[in-house]
């Protein structure tokens, strides 16, 4: 009946659409209420970079004395960082060694970006941190290669934070999977030992299992054994985040398929070879965007340390604002530390996030 | 007349050897655990109760009956310094209960403004609620407390320059917030009764007008009736009785305030803390929650003619609820849980009460387990609730 | 041509237009959906809507109900014109139902639920009202036992019965459907189709996508081919399929009917 010959042409847009004006219709001004809400918020803009911007850039002392600092008028005292820098990354470590932990940190670093890269990832990179722990001891303590030896009680600063939560996850990684392989078993002692552990220590806060450990591991062992500050908060850093682990580890093994587990056992795969062939590899698959955020959390969970007395980057950083003459300027070196925090969670965290996507699109192609 | 090749036999059990049961395995393993598991225990028991004797430490509860010999800087049960350690740990388990419930509130409104703005089509909106997610969620809380303390107790003005946020009323200053006591007269009594009389008369409006919407249809107006009721009775007693309100000012003398009733530094510091860091986490589940119901969801609704409240409040809302409130629980659970970080502060919350206890006694296992005792009872007490109440919307569910 | 047929174009030809939708442009972002699409339906009218998938098929329908917004144009539903007059928007989508491809039932409430809450909430009936008239369509669409189970316990073709009969509930004057069966197992298409038939025979103005031919050939009044976003062709059932005029839409049909 009707046929349209003549084909309308493809218009660019009415102008008021697309481009700077659309987006800003679009964006900004889109409803009465939204426009309201855009013109509040730029004026609060406003009115923070006002107020941030000429003491933290124009006005800011960037080298000097305290002196110059107190002159009246001066705004921030970035200073005070270039002058406790060191202290602040390294804490007590020997002053003249201090390029060994810098060498380490650069290490991790290097290592950290590799394994952010998913074609790396392979029995290779498990090896090269191993190594890595080695490169670090022998870094840190010295002692051989003609190092001099730095006592661990010396170490402090942004490599204690990351040795610790290194060490934490690395150790508790595997008690976090034998928990949550216990509290899934059909046994119910292994079940009820697990569920009581998992549950009392994600009961209580973080701090108490730190004091138990500070407490308690001294009256644990016969007379004669020692074990330092260190070790302990180790001790407690790894029980507490196992048990987060394990449940970690719980929901990927949950969130295989049942036909999974009816597939291995039909091939006749006992119960540990079911686990480690077909099970396990699966679920720690599925669960390393989590688990990366356990570690984050776990890296933020150091600065606790304080509590015993560590010197960890955030106590290193409380420490060398102490110093009378720059007390005044601690809100200087917290934001210091902050973005240095920043920096590590924030990539941690946008790392993992891809991670979550690209296994998500892997998994349900 | 058997046929022996007919295979007629009843075959007979096979013989497994026991080690090689299922069963019996599984109970000889389970038996090994607990085992290895009491021995551990004994061997630390044995080596805990040796060294125990030799440093000559006394175990039991007894010390909780001494005088505990220091003072609290702020407590809302009475306690002074001469009390005994188990009535300054009262005073700790309330206080750390007061921060939690209160920090909780705050943070599930703050978290929920946040996550709604994250998903905001304002897109400058959206970005600032995303900038303040990302920078309180990676720094650590430790720090953020640190900075809030040293915000508040150095960075404030001093007392007597104390910011007036009401002037004459609410001060702001190193010192912490002071704000007016009123004056208890008898008419708050009146007041408060008819302020439950009107909640009262609030659900019974309320199921009425369900009723009534029911059997006719017609919708009742609910938001003003609800105020009315809550509030316009005690008001109208009040302002009859010829409005009597007596404030206690806080007046400044000295080097301090006088008068009144204070947030200390610490309180601040801890408060402002806590409810910014748990409300980044709060948001994402109420953005996630949100984002879990299909925009098909929108649509359906919208093409049913209801108004975009209406969706939200009808189905929207149930739907993101289900999805929201498991998290939410674990986040109130941080939220108390991370509330011992006060004591890094110095706020005389329950862990910073037993820190200085163990210190004085040197009884620290049995500081470490009333801390543990504490906080499991309040973490499965909050979950067994979110159990029921999770079950309960499950149930309304299917 | 059957005097029947005869009969019924000329009835509709009598009718007033329902819909008028002229010169209607939309973009997204820069991508030009609809181009100058101009549509009348008459009021009992019956239009399927085919052509290949991304050419503004959906698009077109949702504009209709204001789900989305066009930037060129008017469509005028009802003697109402669609602006960005709330109050309008409202009156448009009470008297216009949608049925979506998804279902889009709310996962929630039961059967009943769904189909009184907006004769409850829009409508403002007593609730009383609302069942019965929930359960009329219930029985309609012959699944009146359902009624108190959850749209996660039915099955496909039954939720896509469920969510036509709540868009019923409003008693609206014209029925939208976005592919209504393509989410469908074959053997629950027909129970859905034959629920379409009998609105059909009632005299409802249906738009609906669809691809399914025979349902095209069987109901509809007119058969509206669209391609990257302009209506190509439009003629009654007979003459579309029998012969089609334009090269795009002997292409569609020819990939459509033999595969
Ligand atoms: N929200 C959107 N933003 C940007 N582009 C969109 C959006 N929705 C649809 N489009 C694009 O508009 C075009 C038309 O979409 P529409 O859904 O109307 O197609 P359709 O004819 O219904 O196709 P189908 O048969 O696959 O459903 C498509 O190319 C699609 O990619
Ligand atoms: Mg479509």
């Amino acid at each position: 009946m009707t046929v349209q010959t003549t084909s309308a042409p493809i218009e660019k847009p009415p102008v008021t659409e697309v481009g700077a004006i659309g987006w800003l219709r679009a964006n900004l001004f889109n409803s009465k209420s939204n426009s309201v809400l855009t013109i509040v918020c730029f004026a609060f803009i406003v009115y923070v970079i006002q107020a941030v911007v000429p003491w933290a850039f124009l006005n800011a002392v960037w080298t000097g004395t305290p002196k110059d600092c107190q002159a009246p008028g001066a705004g921030a005292c970035w200073a005070v960082i270039g002058e406790k820098n060191r202290f602040t990354l390294f804490g007590r470590y020997t002053y003249d060694e201090q390029w060994r932990p810098a060498l380490a940190i650069g290490l991790f670093l290097l290592l950290v970006g590799a394994s952010c890269i998913r074609r790396l990832w392979g029995k290779a990179l498990i090896w090269a941190w191993v190594g890595q722990v080695f490169m670090w001891a022998i870094l840190m303590w010295g002692g051989v290669l003609g190092l001099t030896f730095v006592n661990h009680e010396q170490w402090g600063g942004l490599p204690l934070t990351l040795m610790m939560s290194v060490v934490a996850i690395v150790v508790a990684y595997p008690i976090g999977i034998v928990l949550a392989l216990g509290r899934r078993s059909d046994m119910p002692a292994a079940r009820g030992l697990c569920v009581a552990y998992i549950e009392l220590i994600r009961g209580v806060p973080l701090i108490s299992v730190l004091f138990m450990a500070s407490v308690m591991i001294p009256l644990f062992f016969p007379e004669g054994v020692s074990v330092d500050k260190l070790l302990r908060a180790q001790i407690g850093f790894t029980l507490f985040l196992s048990a987060y682990l394990a449940e970690v580890v719980r929901a990927g093994l949950q969130a295989i398929p049942k036909g999974q587990y009816e597939a291995a056992d039909a091939l006749g795969l006992g119960y540990w070879a079911k686990m480690r062939l077909i099970v396990l590899p699966q679920a720690l698959r599925l669960v390393i965007p989590p688990m990366v955020n356990s570690f984050i959390s776990t890296f933020k969970d150091t600065s606790l340390v304080i509590i015993i007395g560590l010197v960890d980057l955030l106590n290193a950083g409380k420490i060398a604002v102490n110093d009378p003459p720059w007390r005044s300027f601690y809100v200087e070196m917290y934001i210091y530390i902050a973005l240095i925090y920043f920096a590590f969670c924030f990539t941690m965290s946008k790392f993992s996030q891809r991670l979550e996507r690209d296994l998500s699109k892997a998994t349900s192609r | 007349m058997t046929d022996r090749r007919s295979g007629a036999q009843v075959a007979e059990k096979p013989k497994t050897a026991f080690w090689n049961d299922r069963d019996v395995r599984a109970v000889l393993f389970q038996i090994l655990i607990v085992l290895g598991v009491l021995a551990a225990g004994w061997y630390l028991v044995h080596n805990t109760l040796t060294n125990l004797e030799s440093r000559k430490i006394a175990t039991g509860f007894s010390f909780m009956e001494r005088e505990a010999g220091f003072s609290i800087g702020e407590s809302l049960v009475p306690y002074s310094a001469a009390d005994t350690y188990a009535r300054a740990i009262w005073a700790g388990i309330i206080n750390t209960l007061v921060i939690s419930v209160i920090g909780i509130f705050l943070a599930t409104i703050l978290g929920t403004v946040v996550g709604i703005a994250r998903l905001s089509t304002n897109w400058l909106v959206a970005r600032i609620a995303s900038i303040y997610v990302e920078v309180l969620r990676n720094t650590p809380l430790l720090l953020q407390l640190f900075f809030w303390y040293a915000l508040v107790s150095e960075a404030l003005p001093g007392v007597r320059e104390a910011i007036r946020i009401i002037p004459d009323y609410v001060f702001l200053s190193q010192k912490g917030l002071r704000i007016p006591h009123i004056v208890a007269n008898d008419i708050h009594g009146w007041m408060f009764a008819l302020f439950l009389g009107g909640f009262a008369a609030t659900l019974f409006w309320r199921r009425a007008a369900a009723k009534h919407q029911e059997a006719t249809g017609k919708l009742r107006p609910l938001f003003w009736p609800t105020v009315g009721f809550l509030f316009g009775p005690a008001a109208l007693v009040w302002l009859f009785a010829g409005a009597p309100l007596e404030l206690i000012k806080p007046v400044l003398r000295g080097f301090d305030f006088q008068g009144g009733g204070t947030f200390s530094p610490e309180m601040i510091a801890l408060l402002v803390g806590l409810v910014t860091y748990t409300s980044t986490f709060i948001a994402e589940n109420v953005r996630a929650g949100i984002l879990s119901v299909s925009k098909g969801q929108w649509e359906a609704a919208r093409a049913l003619g209801l108004p975009n409240n209406r969706s939200l409040r009808l189905i929207i809302l149930p739907q993101a609820l289900r999805v929201i409130i498991p998290p939410m629980t674990s986040q109130y659970l941080n939220l108390t849980k991370n509330s011992s970080l006060a004591v890094a502060i110095g706020y005389p919350d329950l862990v910073s009460i037993l820190n200085t206890t163990i210190n004085q006694t040197g009884q620290g296992i049995e500081g470490v387990a009333l801390i543990m005792a504490a906080y499991l009872t309040v973490s499965l007490s909050i979950s067994g609730f979110m159990n029921w109440y999770n079950k309960r919307i499950a149930l309304v569910e299917r | 041509m059957t005097p029947q047929r005869q009969a019924r174009r000329e009835q509709l030809a009598a009718a007033p237009i329902n819909i008028e939708v002229s010169h209607v442009h939309k973009w997204y972002g820069e991508f030009h959906v609809l181009r100058d699409v101009n549509l009348a339906v008459s009021k009992g009218e019956r239009i399927v809507i085919c052509g290949p998938s991304g050419s503004g098929k959906s698009t077109l329908i949702r504009c209709i109900n204001r789900l989305e917004e066009h930037q060129k144009g008017n469509i005028i539903v009802d003697g109402t014109e669609l602006t960005n007059d709330v109050k309008n928007i409202e009156v448009i989508r009470r008297e216009v139902g949608m049925v979506f491809q998804s279902f889009n039932l709310f996962p929630h409430l039961t059967v009943l639920e769904n189909c009184t809450l907006a004769p409850i909430w829009v409508k403002k009936l007593p609730k009383k009202e609302a069942e019965a008239i929930a359960m009329k369509y219930l029985e309609r669409v012959r699944i009146p036992d359902q009624a108190l189970k959850y749209p996660g316990q039915l099955s496909g073709g039954q939720q896509q019965r469920v969510a036509i009969a709540r868009s019923l509930c409003m008693s609206p004057k014209i029925m939208l459907f976005d592919e209504p069966t393509s989410a469908l197992d074959p053997e629950m298409v027909k129970e859905v189709l034959d629920v379409m038939i009998s609105l059909a025979e009632d005299g409802m103005t249906m738009l609906c996508v669809t691809h399914e031919m025979g349902f095209a050939k069987s109901v509809a009044d007119r058969v509206i081919f669209m391609d990257r976003g302009e209506i190509i062709e439009q003629n009654v059932p007979d003459e579309f399929f029998n012969n089609p005029q334009s090269e795009r839409t002997k292409l569609f049909l020819s990939q459509i009917l033999n595969h």
